[in-house]
């Protein structure tokens, strides 16, 4: 087992930041009620960058929304340190989105204000007196690393300095936590690296708890410490990043870790499916499969592989097809979990079971 | 010779000259009066009622009553549909309440006002309606009110499409004061009928409508500049 928590980018200790209990929200449509969420529990720490990945229509979006209420909940509580947001009323509420802010995939910029007002824009919400909003402005400009454009407005900027503007616009309140809906699906490679990086600094600097809702797997691995899988409304999978990709349990999970590597479609269906999870380089470097076929002679069909990077780790991912039955499946499950660092999953639905190492 | 030709003989023009140079100017003044503070008073209430529109929606970040906003469109309907020189006929009594008569310029403004306030609150309700919902989203996950979601976001982000559309309302209202300069009102309106409809010089009635014609390209221009402007979404 890795240290739990490795990949951690500023651990305060642990309190609860944000708590969702049994969430559940339901949509009522012309076609009858849709399950949007369905009991969802989720604990992100203080400091955390947590991450939410799920396709599209998992639910991701409507549960950030319930974090800062702009969807109420049918069922369930979410608690922000502790304290129940549900139970609110609407001047509460207003306070407690500065505290929780929010940056978005479309930027949401104010097109018809400056960059300098767009970042006033929820101090002057707050009331805060005009040289003290203007003088946070600009040192978020600067922390940002924009601070020529102050006077530009957001028709004038690249997506990847919109997103900037957004983000100083996100922390002029000084909030606990910071909600990125799909913050960098609207930019190119390069742009989304720098922009989590930005986000990754922020977090170092200031302790902000983060939450990243995503359906980019190369996000959660960047910048997050811990990740859950939503799928269906559901989450199907929660965990430290490094141990939730590393041992994908949940097949939503794999379809994300591995999306290359659907399982089913490549089976010759005379054998059984075995999922193997290498860690590190060492094993890697072992002919493991070619060895077994030598000692055990038992020809294992090579699916599909492929190697991913999960925080400084390397993870390489193979999916055999042992052939034969119930005793060749054995005999080679037991020589491949006499290999270190190797991970053995028989696949379920061709009626196998999970094997631990 | 027709009728037509001999309109346009040379006495024709120069008494067309004589009329354009003693009642064209005031004629002018009344009509860019009253069209102006008929379209700022239109402005005034069909703003606020355009907003309401919106913002009371089903939809809208304050819903209201759906009865309540069932009327309101119905009123707004209602009024819309009402032919203008009947309308003015109807406001009479409102017009004689208001004014003291309801015979001139100033006694103008009150029909037209009540035929306009309802285009402007439509025109309004296009333009806030044109507004990226995610920006309001936004706005409300940073804690606004609704009074601050409409005066820090809703206006300012809808300026441009606003001063286009109050120009195609002081552009329609324009063409609103001839015909009630016909109904007793003042203005170019009624030189062009008083001399043209009723006393047959087509020369003079010609030039009062080549004048409105420059007068709505005035409007015009200076709108869709001043929209242009605005705009910083252009990029310059």
């Amino acid at each position: 087992m890795p240290a739990s928590g490795m990949f951690l980018i500023k651990h305060k200790g642990g309190d609860n930041m944000i708590e969702l209990r049994n969430l559940s929200k339901r949509f009522m449509t012309a076609d009858g009620p849709v399950e949007a969420l369905n009991n969802v529990n989720l604990t992100v720490n203080d400091g955390d960058i947590y991450g939410i990945i799920g396709m599209s229509g998992a639910g991701k979006s409507t549960l950030v929304r319930c974090i800062n209420m702009l969807e109420r909940p049918t069922e369930g509580s979410v608690l922000l340190d502790g304290r129940d947001l549900g139970g609110l009323s609407k001047k509460e509420m207003q306070s407690v989105r500065r505290e929780v802010t929010m940056i978005f995939q479309s930027f949401n910029l104010l097109m018809q204000s400056t960059c300098l007002q767009n970042i006033m824009f929820p101090l002057k919400l707050a009331r805060v007196p005009k040289a003290e909003a203007e003088a946070r402005a600009k040192e978020l400009l600067n922390t940002v690393g924009l601070p020529d454009k102050a006077n530009v407005y957001p028709a004038q900027l690249s997506g990847g300095q919109q997103q900037r503007i957004a983000i100083a616009r996100a922390l002029a309140t000084r909030p606990r936590v910071l909600l990125c809906d799909e913050a960098t699906s609207a930019l190119d490679p390069k742009t989304t690296q720098s922009i989590l990086e930005l986000i990754r600094q922020i977090n170092r600097d200031t302790g902000i708890t983060v939450i990243v809702i995503t359906h980019q797997m190369s996000v959660v691995q960047e910048i997050c410490n811990r990740v859950a899988i939503l799928e269906h409304g559901a989450v199907v999978e929660e965990g430290d990043v490094s141990q939730v990709f590393s041992r994908p349990k949940a097949k939503a999970t794999r379809a994300l870790v591995f999306p290359d590597m659907t399982e089913g479609q490549m089976s010759s269906g005379y054998g059984q499916l075995v999922r193997l999870i290498f860690e590190g380089s060492v094993t890697t470097n072992k002919p493991l499969i070619a060895s077994m076929a030598m000692d055990c002679g038992i020809a294992a069909n090579i699916l599909g592989a492929s190697t991913r990077t999960v925080g400084k780790r390397e993870y390489g991912y193979m999916l055999i097809e042992i052939p034969g039955g119930p005793d060749e499946l054995a005999k080679a499950l037991k020589y491949i979990g006499r290999a270190e660092n190797v991970t053995v999953q028989v696949e379920a639905e061709y009626g196998g079971r999970e094997v631990s190492e | 010779m027709n009728q037509f030709a001999m309109a346009f003989t040379q006495d024709k023009l120069e008494e067309a000259w004589h009329v354009l140079l003693t009642e064209f100017p005031l004629g002018l003044w009344e009509t860019v009066y009253v069209t102006v503070l008929s379209t700022l008073f239109a402005i005034v209430i069909g703003l606020p009622l355009g907003i309401l529109l919106v913002t009371g929606d089903e939809k809208g970040i304050r819903p209201l009553p759906r009865a309540l906003m069932k009327t309101v469109n119905v009123v707004i309907n209602f009024l819309r549909s009402v032919p203008f020189l009947i309308l003015i006929v109807m406001v009479i009594p409102l017009t004689r309440a208001i004014v003291g008569t309801s015979i001139g310029s100033v006694a103008s403004i009150v029909p037209l006002v009540v035929a306009a306030f309802p285009f402007v609150a439509r025109l309004v309700e296009s333009s806030l309606r044109e507004l990226d919902p995610n920006i309001i989203e936004m706005a409300q996950s940073m804690g606004s009110s609704t009074w601050q979601i409409i005066t820090r976001v809703m206006l300012p982000e809808s300026v441009p499409s606003l001063v286009t559309n109050f120009t195609l309302a002081i552009t329609t209202i324009l063409g609103y004061t001839a015909m009630s300069g016909a109904m007793g009102g003042g203005g170019l309106g009624k030189i062009a009928i008083n001399y043209g409809y009723s006393r047959y010089k087509y020369a003079v009635l010609y030039l009062a409508v080549i004048v409105l014609v420059l007068l709505v390209q005035v409007f015009q221009t200076i709108g869709t500049r001043l929209a242009a402007r605005l705009d910083k979404r252009i990029k310059k």
